[in-house]
């Protein structure tokens, strides 16, 4: 277990650097002039260029580059926008919205999803089990932002039911809906993860022995089907925060939630090469220590697996 | 196997798909020999959400293909005088905010989207299983070497790799930079079924005997190990195609995808996003043609996996 979680970790070493650099490379090795970008239209004057360029070290070789940018990565240092401002600030600053809109779709998915899950498991292909099939399928090839965009015209202006746009500061009834669109694909993921967890675990032998000792159905569903049961979902919970952030990209810009997805689309549309990379890199560490997490999760919750 | 516990989204939709040494593999006494998939032809024939899938990925493969059959409007004759019309019996679908018909538009949109899908998945599968049964079969220090590399690629979400790379390719984004976008980060799930899945048909009794007739490892592979152990390969990348369809239009939608005046459902939607509230036209129909594209795909992938699994004969 022990070299497992060695091994595992030294992985997530690779899995780093190779992954930064990849990012680096994909965005810095395409030809291209970064001080120009800077002065836009005006003309710059070379001393003012000479400083630039050292400062970014963009006379250095390209593996010095590379180093400059993952320590600086590891020192919370993740560049800065063209006005100057540190791309960590701007985190700091939107990130605990979308952690909480991340959080919230994440009760909605587990109390809904979870639900749904089992409900169906325990009814398999009866009408229930059906519904939940095809309507997971339905909600699942909707892509997010027409979800979004249905659902703040519907629920939002003709039922008037929610408010359209969070607001800034957000308050908790502006993350509502979209905390339920952000929830909703991974809801119908989680639900159909349940069922076949829940279907498998109902043909076990453990289930048939508990049955066979005479226990209530409810206890034999409460406990023995529905706590192990709950493995593979729970670790796909913790991957899916990754996708959450991802998914928050396109609900937080529908939305107007000033979180670190809208700041994300904006540098997009500003053509902001250094926010983008600096973004999407602290987004890329957090999904690869989530995976991390999740298998080290896996290989406690679940003493079957053997990790040798 | 010790990384494989994960589930992607898409996973998560073919969860039992990875048991291909279930099948047994000599037909029972039955006159004519019953492969694997004649058995699921058979099974599908009969099954609703198969035969609605396919007839939908038909429409839309051939609306892809010829749009004229389906539209003799030019969806670039616009006229600015008929901006912004709701449908009506001139204009089904109503028009844009350059006064272009839409439904010519959204028929014309299904070319976009139905090729990338189609493309990335087609060269995602090749690669995944080129490198998935080289390195599930060979082992040792290749297979260490490609599952290190797929690690790298999986530790970067599809849609935040593709927004920095094609965000850097501002002004030159066609349909092939954005396929060559999504293939480049779509293979790596595959590549993990693929290689888990000849892992478990490699150990079979089959493939020693082909081994100790003398085959060379080329036709043990194409033969016996590719033939045995490509279903759930087969069955995600059914549904591959439908989440790369919904990724191009997300990508399109947050201004990083096909560019105008390239015709696209997702480019479509970015176009009108401020004018949904007084004019839903403009979303309802490139978003109904969108998700019902994809929502083919993936109930056929589900159809497939249902009948190509022998746990739920």
């Amino acid at each position: 277990m022990t070299s497992y979680i060695i091994r595992r970790v030294g992985q997530f070493v690779l899995v780093f650097f190779a992954a930064t650099f990849l990012i680096f490379s994909m965005v810095f090795a395409i030809p291209g002039d970064p001080i120009r970008a800077i002065a836009g239209e005006k003309p710059m004057p070379d001393s003012l260029r000479q400083t630039l360029v050292q400062r970014y070290h963009l006379d250095e070789p390209y593996m010095v580059q590379y180093y400059y940018y993952v320590t600086g990565v590891i020192q919370g240092d993740l560049g800065e926008s063209f006005n100057q401002r540190p791309v960590l600030d701007i985190i700091k600053e939107r990130f605990p919205r979308t952690l909480r809109l991340a959080i919230y779709a994440f009760i909605i998915e587990m109390v809904i999803g979870v639900t749904a899950g089992v409900w169906a498991g325990i009814r398999k292909d009866k009408f229930l089990d059906s519904l939940v099939k095809v309507s997971t399928v339905a909600v699942i090839s909707i892509p997010i932002f027409v979800l979004g965009f249905m659902a703040q015209l519907f629920i939002g202006v003709r039922l008037g039911w929610l408010p359209v746009t969070a607001g800034n500061p957000p308050s908790l009834y502006g993350y509502l809906l979209p905390a339920i669109v952000l929830a909703a694909v991974s809801l119908a993921y989680v639900a159909r993860l349940t069922r076949s967890s829940v279907v498998e675990n109902l043909r076990s032998d453990y289930v048939r022995t508990a049955k066979a000792k005479g226990l209530s159905q409810r206890r034999v569903i409460g406990v023995h089907t529905f706590r192990n049961s709950l493995i593979p979902v729970i670790t796909f919970l913790a991957i899916d925060l990754g996708a959450l952030m991802g998914g928050a990209i396109i609900t937080e810009t529908i939305f107007n939630v000033p979180g670190i997805g809208q700041a994300l689309y904006q540098s997009v549309i500003a053509q902001e090469g250094a926010v983008v990379v600096g973004i999407v890199t602290l987004l890329v560490i957090i999904y690869a220590v989530a995976n991390l997490v999740v298998d080290v999760m896996y290989a406690v919750l679940d003493p079957r697996i053997r990790y040798d | 196997m010790t990384d494989t516990t994960n589930k992607t989204p898409a996973e998560v939709l073919a969860p039992d798909v990875v048991t291909p040494e279930v099948v047994p593999p000599q037909a029972p006494t039955q006159d004519k020999p019953a492969s694997l998939w004649s058995d699921a032809w058979k099974e599908l024939r009969r099954k609703p959400g198969f035969i609605i899938s396919a007839l939908l990925v038909i429409l839309m493969v051939v609306m892809a293909a010829f749009p004229t059959l389906f539209t003799s409007v030019d969806p670039r004759d616009c006229s600015l005088i008929d901006a912004l019309q709701t449908p009506s019996a001139e204009h089904r679908f109503g028009t844009d905010l350059q006064g272009c018909d839409y439904y010519a538009r959204t028929i014309w949109g299904a070319r976009a989207s139905v090729s990338i899908g189609l493309i990335v998945t087609f060269f995602s599968t090749i690669i995944a299983v080129a490198l998935g049964s080289l390195s599930g079969y060979k082992g040792g220090w290749l297979d260490s070497t490609l599952s290190r590399f797929t690690d790298i690629m999986f530790a970067i979400p599809l849609i935040l790799g593709a927004l920095v790379i094609l965000n850097a390719l501002a002004g030159s984004r066609g349909v092939l930079q954005v396929s060559a976008v999504l293939i480049a980060f779509g293979w790596p799930t595959m590549m993990r079924l693929m290689r888990s899945s000849v892992l478990s048909v490699k150990e079979l009794d089959f493939i020693d005997a082909a081994r100790a007739l003398g085959a060379s490892d080329w036709r043990i592979i194409t033969r016996h190990v590719l033939a045995n152990g490509i279903t759930p390969v087969v069955v995600y990348a059914t549904i591959t195609v439908g989440v790369i369809i919904s990724a191009e239009a997300s990508l399109s939608f947050l201004n990083v995808g096909l560019q105008l005046p390239a015709i696209s459902w997702g480019l479509m939607i970015n176009t009108a996003q401020n004018r949904i509230l007084a004019f839903p036209h403009l979303l309802f129909f490139p978003g109904l043609f969108l998700s019902m594209t994809v929502f083919a795909f993936i109930l056929m992938g589900d159809a497939l996996r249902d009948a190509l699994d022998p746990k739920l004969r």
